[in-house]
């Protein structure tokens, strides 16, 4: 039945069953063959002939010979075969562009045919090939079918002008084709406007300072008028175009949603995405009182969950930018928990998708089902699905307290079924439950013990050894635990290692009487028979510290751990953003800017919601462009991660320094072996190193309390530059720019001497350098690179020092910083460890930079917002401090903070005291109100701080303190 | 913009190819073969980055359709080009095989230059394609310059689904309302989730540019007009029928949205012959036509009990057909023993599953079948998953509650009135993924 359908419609097609031959009969020799069937006289022959060719040229075949025979074939008022010569020649006609031009004349000719279908696949074809010559003569047929009274080939015109912009994009603009394309926007027909719209938008991206789409009310208003009349693809052009618009108020944004919500129930996803992504960025104007603002949210429920019931693939894209959505404006899908729930059928992506926004999503209202829910997965088959569901377990409990009882006690359950990848999971997780809630769920520890044996992963085993660590003074057997782990201390991974020195250490610290044979053990395990310099120096720093002073040492490795925070693998805020505005693309199914994985200059320009569109924009674009074009932000996380892991850990988990003040020592010690930033740097640090080793080797196994001369110098003296450096730039100067300070003496860095300041221009972070060579030869290839730091502060573009630095010369640099690079809590919290690079060796220095550089530019708040947020805050989070000394007047104050993006939202005169209300925004959109008292004639001031973040308050106590006395 | 498509056999020959942009090489047409095709571990993303080069793809079949891009493209436009591009392939030759894309390689090229321009998608609808991309080559001569404007104001018109001068006998409509209901059930018989995603398909036979209008029990329309006529008789009446709550519904683009979005009425100019109208869900009142109460009980190791009961929940008087539940048996089955009171079971080796088939069955009725299952053995520590019990049926109401109200047609230009059309209305509700758990 089947076969006679097809065979029936074949024969009312006209073409024979027989097509497929074509693919089969291609041998060698066969060549020849061809080219005597495409001189053939009769039409049918020939016809078959240039099917033959083109099936070869499908299979990758070089037919490229019979060029000029084909070529010949292209004077046909036959449509099909004209087609198939078409096809041909856009695909040879690079390769041999003297022999293209013959075909020219044959364009030129279709260009005038009186069939619009021919005048359009002539200047289609055209613009596909790509020489030189060709283009020249395109030109007059493009002008002339721009113009065209066709609708069909003003349309297909409008696609070719983007092509010829493709390959020269200098003719297009001397020919005035951009014009014509402009006016195009304007024309009757919607099919026309939306081809003109996308050829427009692909040409203005690669020149981003070009206003060429020149977007304004009239052709807003030109637009979204076409919008309700052209094919579903151009809905999607006119859209995406839309996107790149910014309303000039509040309420031309609202009559756009207004106008663009509709679209929101069309069959076609890519245009409820697409209009998905201009609500959401047009939305940010939005007054959040307005009615209407509501009302919006509600309509987005509806279209995002209906998405899902559409093909897996899609599906998938849909859900990578619900992820996004998400975490934008969590309330839009707040009660839509249940249809992300996991079908049996779903394709494994989607899968995991669906279980990442459920963990998003999850909250005291819906946990218990959210619960059930992970537990029936977690007996999946897919391995990677099941690890994932058990990972979401841990981080509900860790996200929702309330829940944390049962989830541990569903992961117990899970840790009972034995299956090995499960338990091992379910490991890791607990230990972070264990953090975040110190001292109440150790009663599992001894089921988990019973499971040592069958953990075979790194990361199980550490999270495993960490535990017992943690906890050594509960666990009876900790040494023999321990001790088990530490006979094939070699074949461990170093996370393993690194756990476990770190762990016997806090056992010997906790039960020193048994222990001091194992710690002696592992510490010469880590120091001399190792070769890891991570592993190395950390275990001297712990052979020292436990040799020198006990109880400092104690302090150290046992102090109090900061706490872990409730959301994981969030996206960083102003990333997050940018991909807002890049809903339903690739950029949004990635997780990733354009830049990271388009070539060249398009798609690098960086969008921003409308919101934060200030004045800092045009400076910022440009930079951020250098940097895609370069390699660096590639090469940079693939080396960090690692290394930085390690150093992470190191920091987080045992040398937290139990007080803000005092942390040089397990500080220094790292820099000097821990942080390799540059890859090459840590060859030639630990070649320093090897060299003073045995000498050190030696020494400590004699007598540990002593000592290494050698390594005593440099350390004891990075300790001091340290304590000066902290003195130095520890009080900034707020206003504008501190004064620059040494961050690197000579002596330290083979004669770089680098000095430096930070200062905040145009709403963009600068780090401003002064590079002096003291030595005596020339220094070249410089290049910087930052730890991961408590803000993301990080290069955005490579050090620009072009020409060699001659001895005794000096060059200043300003580096412009980004903050997407990656986070970690430092301590203190402005602490940045930076390493310079050059021909003669890596470098290391930390310094402090004043917060005020983080503070935006729309750090402004409404007054009732303000109000609002200064209550929720809880009181614990408020902290009190005194600025004496001072002589200002409250205007003359409130100017000079604003100066720093410290913005007064309300002034109060009580009694004689003037109270100012003031807002900062930091860059990674914590907010920090303030409330600054003052009494006139007592130059001491009190400043009270509110943040959901207390740790900031510190920090930015020294920024008013700064500021205001300068 | 899309850079390039490919087509390839299930052993990664390529089958056709068609490149649009400059900076997708021939190598990209390996890398896919090799990085995907070829890939020793199961698909994990229908999206793959292979040397800064995007790859989406998709798989009808064992065809593989990939479109290759270099730029930040919306990837949600290219899968949907992909589909469209399915449905244009399939309308022209049926089933998307190997041997029907070789046979129409031609064809195929030929479409392919037409719906993608630059790698920018153009007028995808078939019934615009089909007026003149007809593989009768010579065709183009003999049109006349009237057939020629009207193609192409068609394929950019803004009605490109319909053509002018359509004429019809006997006018004539034809509405399918087909539901799919699904569900997801704890064993304890608590709804999991349940939502009905349902399709208004129709078949119009209508002569020249018909204005239709399309009405259901939609709530908001129905309390919007049982508001408006609070003072008459007639008005409450009205607001007294059932209406149902539809989370969402999306339209096929005959539908004026705008209309829609503000006035809640649905109005087109249908395209001629088969069309989906729209989509929609629910998922508040649904009325599900069927309960599964599972019993699973392990006796021993090598042996389990299970008991399942169905209840049929809808009118007496209607029948519901094509009733199949499928019972997962863990892998180590050895041997199964079924007794079920009504229609046949069967166990199913190879489906690890036994399968309960039941042609017909009456509203309000219950049904029951029990099973003894023999295990081997074994060492294996890995529990059984316990697939959830699925359903098939099909039942010939909607079980959202969706009911049509009205479907007028209006022509001013021809001389046919609303009551001249014949119309016909059919519900079918069918089970998408209707699931138990055990």
């Amino acid at each position: 039945m089947e076969w006679a359908n097809q065979l029936c419609e074949n024969r009312q097609f006209g073409s024979k069953m027989t097509d497929s031959k074509y693919f089969t009969t291609t041998k060698k020799g066969e060549i020849f063959e061809l080219k005597a069937e495409l001189n053939s006289d009769k039409k049918e022959k020939k016809k078959e002939a240039v099917k033959k060719v083109i099936a070869s040229m499908t299979v990758g075949k070089d037919v490229s010979a019979l060029f000029p025979d084909v070529v010949n074939c292209m004077q046909t008022d036959n449509l099909e075969l004209k087609k198939l010569v078409y096809l041909y020649l856009m695909n040879y006609a690079k390769s041999q562009p003297d022999m293209a031009i013959m075909a020219v004349n044959t364009f030129v000719k279709d260009c005038e045919d009186p069939n619009p279908l021919i005048r359009a696949l002539a200047v289609r074809t055209m613009g596909c090939i790509r020489v030189d010559k060709i283009t020249e003569y395109l030109c007059e047929p493009l002008r002339k079918c721009l113009k065209d009274e066709d609708p069909y080939v003003r349309k297909t015109a409008a696609v070719c002008v983007a092509k010829l912009h493709d390959i020269n994009a200098q003719l297009v603009e001397d020919q005035g084709f951009l014009d014509t394309l402009k006016d195009l926007i304007s024309d009757s027909n919607p099919m026309v406007v939306a081809n003109a719209v996308a050829a427009l938008s692909e040409i203005a991206e690669s020149h981003p300072n070009s206003n060429l789409l020149d977007l304004n009310p009239q052709s807003i208003n030109k637009l979204l008028t076409a919008l309700n009349e052209c094919t579903e693809w151009g809905q999607i052009f006119i859209l995406d175009c839309l996107a790149n618009y910014t309303p000039r108020d509040d309420r031309e944004s609202q009559s756009i949603c207004e106008r663009v919500t509709p679209r929101l129930s069309h069959a076609n996803s890519a245009v409820v995405l697409s209009a998905v992504k201009v609500l959401m960025k047009f939305m940010e104007m939005l007054p959040k009182d307005l009615d209407y603002y509501g009302t919006l949210l509600k309509k987005l429920a509806p279209p995002l969950v209906t998405l899902l019931s559409a093909e897996p693939e899609l599906q998938y894209v849909a859900l990578r930018n619900i992820n996004l959505i998400v975490q934008k404006r969590p309330e839009i899908l707040k009660h839509e928990m249940k249809v992300f729930f996991v079908k049996y059928n779903d394709p494994i992506y989607v899968k995991l998708e669906k279980l990442d926004i459920m963990i998003r999503l999850a909250s005291q209202a819906n946990i218990a089902q959210v619960l059930a829910e992970l537990k029936e997965y977690a007996t999946e088959v897919d391995v990677d699905f099941v690890r994932k569901a058990v990972r979401a377990i841990g981080r509900c409990a860790i996200k929702v307290e309330q829940s944390a009882e049962r989830c541990v006690s569903t992961l117990l359950d899970l840790i009972q079924t034995k299956v090995n990848y499960v338990v091992q999971e379910a490991i890791v997780v607990i230990k972070d439950i264990f953090r975040k809630y110190p001292n109440k769920y150790e009663s599992v520890i001894a089921t988990l013990c019973e499971n040592l044996d069958s953990l075979d992963e790194p990361e199980a085993r550490a999270a495993m050894i960490w535990i017992v660590g943690e906890y050594a003074e509960r666990i009876d057997n900790a040494d023999e635990l321990l001790e088990s782990f530490l006979e094939g201390f070699h074949d461990e991974s170093t996370q393993v290692q690194l756990q476990l020195l770190t762990a016997i250490v806090k056992l010997f610290l906790k039960k020193p009487t048994e222990t001091q044979e194992l710690v002696q053990q592992v510490l010469s395990l880590a120091t001399q028979d190792s070769d890891n310099p991570d592993l190395r120096d950390r275990g001297y720093i712990y052979w020292r510290l436990l040799s020198t002073d006990p109880v400092a040492a104690k302090e150290v490795v046992l102090a109090e751990k900061p706490l872990i925070s409730e959301e994981t693998d969030l996206i960083e805020p102003t990333l997050l953003e940018e991909l807002i505005c890049h809903i339903g693309t690739l950029a949004s199914v990635y997780h990733k800017p354009p830049s990271a994985f388009v070539e060249g200059s398009r798609g690098v320009m960086h969008k921003r919601l409308p919101a934060r569109t200030g004045s800092g924009e045009g400076t910022e674009s440009p930079d951020v462009g250098n940097v895609a074009g370069g390699s660096a932000p590639e090469a940079a996380p693939s080396i960090i991660p690692s290394q930085g892991d390690l150093l992470g850990d190191l920091l987080n988990l045992d040398l937290a320094p139990p007080t803000t003040t005092g942390p040089p020592p397990p500080t220094s010690g790292m820099q000097m072996g821990g942080m390799d930033l540059l890859g090459g740097g840590l060859d030639s640090l630990l070649g320093g190193d090897i060299g003073g080793s045995p000498a050190m080797g030696a020494g400590f196994g004699a007598a540990p309390a002593v000592m290494p001369a050698s390594l005593n110098a440099p350390v004891g003296g990075g300790l001091g530059d340290l304590f000066d450096l902290g003195g130095g730039v520890g009080m900034p100067m707020g206003a504008y720019i501190p004064p620059k300070t040494v961050w690197l003496p000579a002596m330290k860095a083979k004669g770089l001497e680098i000095s430096g300041t930070f200062a905040r221009r145009a709403g963009v972070i600068q780090m401003e350098l002064v590079l002096t060579n003291k030595a005596m030869s020339v220094m070249t290839d410089f290049a910087i690179q930052f730890n991961r730091n408590s803000f993301g502060l990080a290069p955005a573009g490579p050090l620009q020092v072009l020409t060699p630095l001659g001895p005794n010369q000096t060059i200043e640099v300003s580096l412009p910083l980004s903050t997407v690079g990656p986070v970690m809590k430092m301590d203190p919290l402005n602490n940045l460890q930076v390493a310079v690079k050059n021909n003669i060796d890596v470098f290391y220095f930390s310094c402090q930079y004043p917060i005020s550089m983080l503070f935006v530019e729309d750090g402004k708040m409404e007054r009732q917002v303000f109000l609002a947020t200064w209550k929720d805050i809880p009181n614990d989070n408020e902290s009190q401090f005194q600025i004496q000394d001072c002589h200002l007047n409250s205007d003359a104050a409130s100017n000079k903070l604003q100066g720093s993006n410290i913005f007064t939202i309300a002034k109060r005169t009580v009694e004689g005291q003037d109270m100012l209300y003031m807002a900062i925004k930091l860059s990674n959109g914590i907010w920090v109100l303030a409330e600054l008292k003052m009494q006139a004639g007592n130059p001491n001031y009190t400043i009270s701080l509110k943040c959901r973040a207390p740790e900031v308050s510190q920090c930015v106590f020294q920024c008013y303190e700064a500021v205001l006395k300068n | 913009m899309i850079g390039g498509l490919f087509i390839y056999n299930h052993k990664g020959e390529v089958l056709i190819s068609r490149v649009y942009r400059d900076d997708i090489g021939r190598n990209a047409v390996d890398a896919f073969r090799v990085n995907v095709i070829h890939a020793r571990q199961q698909v994990r993303s229908p999206v793959t980055n292979i040397a800064r080069t995007s790859f989406f793809h998709v798989k009808r079949s064992n065809i593989w359709l990939a479109a290759v891009t270099k730029q930040n493209v919306n990837a949600a436009m290219v899968f949907e080009f992909l589909y469209k591009m399915c449905d244009v392939m399939a309308s022209y030759f049926g089933k998307i095989s190997e041997e029907n894309i070789k046979n129409n390689f031609v064809l195929i090229y030929e479409l392919l230059d037409e719906i993608l321009d630059f790698g920018y998608p153009q007028n995808s609808e078939t019934g615009a394609l089909k007026t003149f991309i007809t593989q009768q080559g010579i065709k183009g001569q003999f049109q006349t310059k009237e057939e020629q404007s009207q193609i192409t104001s068609q394929v950019t018109g803004q009605i490109g689904w319909r053509r002018e001068g359509i004429k019809y006998r006997r006018n004539e409509l034809f509405l399918d309302v087909l539901e799919s209901v699904n569900l997801l059930m704890s064993p304890q018989g608590q709804v999991l989730s349940a939502h009905v995603s349902g399709r208004v398909v129709m078949k119009s036979y209508l002569s020249g540019m018909p204005e239709c209008k399309f009405g259901m029990n939609d709530k908001i329309v129905i309390d919007k007009a049982g508001k408006g006529g609070v003072t008459n008789e007639a008005g409450k009446s009205t607001s007294g029928k059932q209406s149902i709550a539809i989370d969402d519904c999306t339209f096929n683009q005959c539908v004026r949205l705008s209309k829609f979005d503000s006035e809640r009425s649905i109005s087109f100019i249908p395209p001629d012959g088969d069309y989906e109208l729209m989509r929609y869900r629910t998922t508040k009142d649904i009325i599900l036509p069927f309960r599964v109460i599972p019993l699973v009980r392990e006796v021993g190791r090598t042996k389990l009990e299970v008991k399942v009961v169905i209840k049929s929940n809808f009118k007496p008087s209607l029948l519901a057909q094509k009733i199949e539940v499928r019972i997962p048996t863990p892998l180590n089955t050895s041997g199964v023993q079924v007794i079920c009171m009504k229609g046949k079971a069967k166990y199913k080796a190879s489906e690890n599953a036994i399968v309960w088939k039941i042609k017909r069955m009456a509203g309000m009725k219950e049904s029951q079948i029990s099973a003894e299952i023999e295990l081997l053995p074994t060492n294996d520590k890995k529990k059984w998953a316990r697939p959830p019990i699925s359903m098939n049926f099909e039942v010939p109401f909607a079980p959202s509650g969706l009911k049509v109200r009205y479907l007028k047609v209006f022509e001013s230009k021809l001389n046919y009135s609303d009551h001249d059309v014949v119309k016909w209305v059919r519900y079918i509700g069918r089970s998408g993924i209707y699931e138990t758990r055990c």
